[in-house]
């Protein structure tokens, strides 16, 4: 057994890594929640904007294009998704569903003949100053730029969920959509809005997996981080700042247990493996206990003649 | 009411002509434990299914599902396929085992082919490839290549298939390289790029400089080739396009020939059950380019070996080893079996110097 072998500031430099498609993924989806839609294709989202920022970053050679053009992939197949669920007033589970195996495909598609390839690396954010304090600097100040992005997402959704009358629409239409309409809120609109804001922020974690994490794209990469960050929410009683919490568990606890596998540390190794998804739920269960609800409304069909 | 006659002859005509067609063709299913692209394992058990189609034409109709997890959904799928007509399924990764012989109870006139397990029954044939051989040769190039004396390995799933690649490969680099120390993370995944690529900068920020997967994506040599400095290896699949980059050569698993094979003893009747293991000298095994990184020396020395394996002059395993606890498992000159009790089939410990715990 060597710890000496693990760096510390390397190891929380790659927790922060493994969080954010989380957390970018999660952040979305709670917003989307909030305002009462179930989207189970957080998985067809990501996948969709890791190919679609991937394919643009190659081809123009831009990393940020990649990003915006991501967010755009995300956010037109969860348009798709807003279209049948608040227009056709298709069953939400089902059409969350089959936007996954549809992400899943269409970015099989589109992504033949970018095995292999390198993408433009994203440039690292050095913040003046605050990079150069010892051991933190390295590890919070050192970043790529969607951490950041990402950091102060959750911020913002914190923010407006909670001070701002956009907010406090948002979640009047997430408890009771019926009571909003008589209100005269544009529930539909709301939601769509929501939707797509969800479906941008899914775009952007898949691309974070292929232009940053690992970088490369290789067909089904998410490989479940879609569902994990839909549970994630849950599991987080729909708040913010638990989502950025378990996010950073459960990136880290998995970062961290293969640095121990590495070390040789002498816990058994399934103890190890199957630790971020334990720790995580048993931390968010007991924060949990405060009993916040889900939103009323949650994945109930809003008809509009009503 | 002609009419009506008219159409129901019609209908029944084309009914037979369909039915006469199908009987002509051979329906034969995959059943894929990661998607076809993943450029490892299940890309390679794809070209295996084209080659199959290429072969005999419209003679074969094959089915394929991608991404099937390991357990009751698998045995979902095998049902489907098996109600869906499919004379002949191949069940492609080592979870599929239970499942293969449960459904091949309820269809007894479909044929299975189970990969790298071992439980047959009268219409379920197992078979594998001799990975370990190759494993060989990666741990002989990884051994001369270290600079750091740490080789990283990134394993799968605690299986026999996986155990023997890991001791392969330790032994033969521990040959030429005595100072040469494995360390090795368990990722409990077949698929999964981000985790893949996690582990191996673990691995790479605990001072690996090669890196050895039972994975099946690229996402390793991503990993490497980011990181710089340090090799990696083609995992199922010669995974060439980072042969500019880390990848320094590959196992490249070969299916098609057994493909073809069997699907041709269904048709003309032939087909028995049997378990078939074969290795880098029947072609199921195939060791891709070495490529210009390797110093030729090396180079020379792995294809030699490459060479005796493929002969049988030399086997992966040959004594004197011991276990991991140090107990005697091959006296000098003794090979490994096989079969039986600690056979290479079943294979369930580590052999010495190997630092790490299997996991239960």
């Amino acid at each position: 057994m060597d710890f000496s072998s693990i760096n510390p500031v390397l190891l929380l430099a790659s927790l922060i890594v493994a969080a954010t498609p989380l957390l970018l993924a999660a952040i979305g989806e709670l917003v989307v929640e909030k305002a009462g839609v179930l989207n189970l294709g957080v998985e067809g989202m990501m996948i969709t904007g890791a190919i679609c920022g991937f394919a643009i970053s190659v081809n123009t050679g831009s990393p940020v294009l990649g990003l915006v053009a991501a967010a755009l992939g995300g956010a037109a197949l969860s348009l798709l998704f807003a279209l049948l669920t608040q227009y056709a007033l298709a069953n939400q589970v089902a059409s969350g569903l089959a936007l996954t195996l549809f992400g899943l495909g269409l970015s099989a598609l589109i992504g033949q003949g970018y095995q292999g390839i390198k993408p433009p690396s994203f440039p690292r954010f050095d913040i003046p100053l605050l990079s150069d304090i010892p051991f933190i600097g390295p590890v919070l100040f050192t970043q790529d730029f969607i951490v950041y992005l990402a950091f102060f997402l959750t911020l913002g959704v914190w923010a407006m969920l909670k001070y701002s009358r956009a907010g406090l629409i948002l979640r009047a239409v997430g408890e009771s959509h019926d009571a909003a309409h008589a209100l005269g809120y544009k529930v539909v609109r709301i939601r769509v809005i929501a939707i797509l804001f969800g479906g941008a922020c899914a775009g952007m974690g898949g691309a974070y997996i292929s232009l940053i994490r690992v970088p490369q794209w290789t067909e089904g990469m998410t490989a479940g981080i879609g569902w994990i960050a839909l549970a994630l929410v849950v599991f987080a009683s729909w708040k913010p700042w638990r989502v950025l919490l378990g996010a950073c568990l459960f990136g880290g606890i998995n970062v961290l247990q293969l640095n121990l596998q590495a070390a040789g540390v002498a816990i058994p190794v399934e103890f190890l493996a199957m630790s971020p998804y334990v720790i995580t739920i048993i931390v968010l269960v007991i924060m949990s206990a405060d009993r916040s609800g889900a939103p009323a409304s949650l994945g109930k069909v809003f008809h509009a003649g009503n | 009411m002609k009419r009506r006659t008219l159409l129901a002859s019609a209908a029944l005509a084309m009914g037979l002509a369909s039915a006469g067609f199908a009987a002509d063709t051979t329906k034969v299913g995959f059943v894929y434990v990661g998607p076809v692209g993943d450029g490892g394992w299940t890309y390679e058990h794809n070209k295996g299914r084209l080659a199959v189609e290429e072969h005999f034409g419209d003679k074969v109709e094959t089915v394929f599902v991608e991404s099937v997890p390991e357990g009751p959904d698998a045995e979902r799928v095998m049902t489907q396929m098996a109600l869906e007509g499919a004379d002949l399924i191949f069940t492609t990764s080592f979870g599929y085992m239970d499942q293969t012989i449960n459904v091949a109870k309820k269809f007894p006139n479909v044929k299975f082919e189970h990969a790298t397990g071992y439980k047959q029954a009268d219409n379920v044939s197992v078979y594998s490839a001799r990975f370990y051989e190759g494993r060989a040769i990666q741990g002989h190039i990884a051994g001369k290549m270290t600079e750091s004396n740490v080789i990283g390995y990134i394993a799968s799933f605690p299986i026999p298939e996986v155990i023997r690649g890991i001791n392969s490969a330790y032994i033969h680099a521990k040959k030429v390289n005595p100072d040469v120390e494995f360390k090795i993370i368990w990722a409990y995944t077949w698929f999964d790029p981000a985790k893949e690529a996690d582990a191996a900068k673990a691995l790479i920020e605990q001072g690996a400089d090669v890196i050895l997967q039972h994975t099946d994506s690229t996402a390793p040599l991503a990993a490497a080739q980011e990181a710089g400095g340090v090799i990696g290896f083609g995992q199922a699949s010669d995974m060439a396009e980072y042969k500019d980059g880390p990848r320094v050569s590959s196992i490249i698993d070969d299916w098609a020939p057994y493909y073809i094979a069997r699907t041709q003893a269904v048709m003309d009747g032939s087909w028995e059950s049997k378990s078939t293991w074969d290795g880098i000298g029947a072609g199921m095994v195939g060791i891709g380019e070495i490529t210009d990184k390797v110093p030729a020396e090396v180079a020379a020395e792995a294809m030699e070996l490459k060479a005796k394996l493929a002969s049988g002059e030399y086997h992966a395993f040959t004594g004197p080893l011991n276990k991991q606890d140090g107990s005697v498992w091959l006296e000098a000159g003794q090979t490994a079996s096989d079969y039986g009790d600690d056979g290479l089939a079943g294979m369930s410990f580590y052999v010495e110097g190997i630092t790490a715990e299997i996991p239960n």
